[in-house]
């Protein structure tokens, strides 16, 4: 697994392709078909954060529009563990 | 691992239940070349009711629409389906993981290509022990051989890592490091699970759990290797300390659920009886009617009591364990497991005489409708062949 370190927010990223996400109340499930592995999205912007990251520049011009108020250290911390589990990876 | 941006804990909603499983396991057949003496579904003889290669795909195409990411295929044996090939070949197609647990007597060479040559399927080969005599003791004389033979089979195939899958039992603890060096043989994953009292194991339970020592054993084996495979399935030993990697909650109902081979749905595979039975996939509106609709479903997902375990220390650790071991030791279902780690549920144990029975089973019986002495012999073409 890549450490949170290497997440580098300038780049450009996108979900996985091998990732699948089902909505839920509290956000999404997702799954990586490759290493098999089930993750929880736990909250709707996160979902949609990582649903558009592929319409961004960067994952950092991506954290300006669509994170909340306040939150975008912790949702950059989310995305960083989203790439270190794979599910969004570096285009 | 999972963003930690939440409303309210994740544990907290799965436990009111999902509009659709995260997973589920399903039995395809409850026909068995072995006869395990510890097997959850009493598994031997194929039903004349299970489901059609039709019906079956039909529930794949469920889950398709329910979007549930994988199954979790067992038995009986699977392979001994005529159209297992066929039906998994169907559900990894439309994107419907396949895990599927098999002894491996079937598991032939060409079989074993065939397998590799399918994405998202993932093969648990079952094994009991490291050493034959531990393995066949319970699952019968052979089955460690064949085991073997198919996980040779798989490796030949260039299948990568495939599963070796491990009921944890009081004679197999002291093989805990080398299962994990035959795994590491293999470059294969271990996976270790919990015996529940079900099925056959109502009755080899007391012989085969492990002791209070081991499971402490077992749970500081666990912490330090991560990489080893549980199936959520020891969130018991959480009141031991520090919370093993997983969900640690009991998801029955709320976010898997067990199909039998007869379509029938239950709350999860460790409580095949009546008690727990949710509907059936041939009901009309099919397998998410049942999902979403049964009377068993919904009530186990409202709050549930914690009963005698309310005034435990530990109950936010362990949420009173597991309610498969709990009903077939006959223990209430608010009080603590039968392997509770604080001794609650030994206790409670003592003070019985009697444990439920279900009335469904599939063992293999003489004529005169006696059940056959288990474990019986391995009688199985040889792996080897083609």
């Amino acid at each position: 697994m890549r450490s949170e370190a290497a997440f580098d927010v300038e780049r450009g990223w996108r979900l996985n392709p091998q990732v699948a996400l089902r909505d839920e109340a509290f956000g999404a499930l997702a799954y990586h078909y490759g290493n098999r592995r089930l993750v929880f999205l736990k909250s709707r912007p996160l979902v949609e954060l990582v649903s558009s990251l592929e319409r961004y520049p960067s994952a950092s011009a991506a954290l300006v529009a669509l994170a909340p108020a306040g939150q975008r250290a912790s949702y950059e911390r989310a995305l960083a563990r989203l790439a270190a589990s794979e599910v969004i990876d570096a285009r | 691992m999972p963003a930690d941006i939440a409303p309210l804990p994740l544990k907290e909603q799965f436990t009111r239940g999902l509009d659709a499983p995260i997973c589920l396991t399903w039995e395809l057949t409850y026909a068995c070349n072995l006869a395990c003496i510890h097997c959850l579904s009493s598994s031997g003889r194929r039903d004349p009711h299970e489901l059609s290669p039709a019906e079956a795909r039909g529930i794949v195409d469920d889950l398709v629409d329910m979007q549930v990411f994988y199954v979790n295929v067992g038995g009986g044996e699977p392979m001994l389906r005529p159209d297992f090939f066929d039906l998994v070949g169907y559900a990894v197609e439309r994107r419907v993981g396949v895990k599927f647990s098999t002894n491996g007597t079937r598991l032939t060479p060409a079989r074993a290509r065939q397998l590799a040559a399918l994405d998202y399927l993932d093969v648990q080969i079952s094994l009991d022990g490291a050493i034959a005599s531990t393995n066949d003791a319970v699952r019968g004389e052979g089955s460690h051989a064949a085991a073997r033979q198919a996980m040779d089979n798989l490796a030949a195939a260039g299948f990568g890592p495939f599963k070796i899958s491990v009921v944890m039992t009081r004679q197999n603890v002291d093989e805990l490091d080398a299962l994990a060096a035959l795994a590491d043989e293999y470059g294969a994953q271990l996976r270790l699970t919990r015996l529940r009292p079900s099925g056959r194991a109502v009755d080899s339970w007391d012989a085969l759990h492990p002791t209070a020592a081991q499971q402490r054993l077992l749970y500081h084996w666990l912490l330090e290797r991560p990489g080893v495979l549980t199936g959520d399935s020891f969130f018991h030993l959480n009141a031991l300390g520090e919370p093993l990697d997983g969900l640690n909650l009991c998801g029955a109902g709320r976010v898997v659920c067990l199909i039998d081979p007869v379509g029938d749905v239950y709350a999860c595979p460790f409580v095949i009886d009546r008690q727990f039975l949710a509907g059936n996939v041939r009901d009309p509106g099919g397998f998410p009617t049942v999902w979403r609709q049964s009377a068993l479903f919904s009530s186990l997902r409202q709050p549930q009591s914690a009963g005698a375990c309310a005034s435990c220390g530990s109950f936010d650790a362990c949420r009173g364990g597991c309610m498969a071991a709990k009903f077939f030791t006959g223990l209430p279902l608010d009080g603590p497991d039968p392997e509770c780690v604080h001794g609650h549920g030994e206790a409670a144990l003592a003070a019985l005489d009697q444990r439920p029975r279900s009335p469904i089973g599939h063992s293999k019986v003489a004529r005169d409708g006696t059940p056959l002495p288990v474990p019986t012999p391995v009688r199985f073409r040889s792996p080897a062949r083609t």
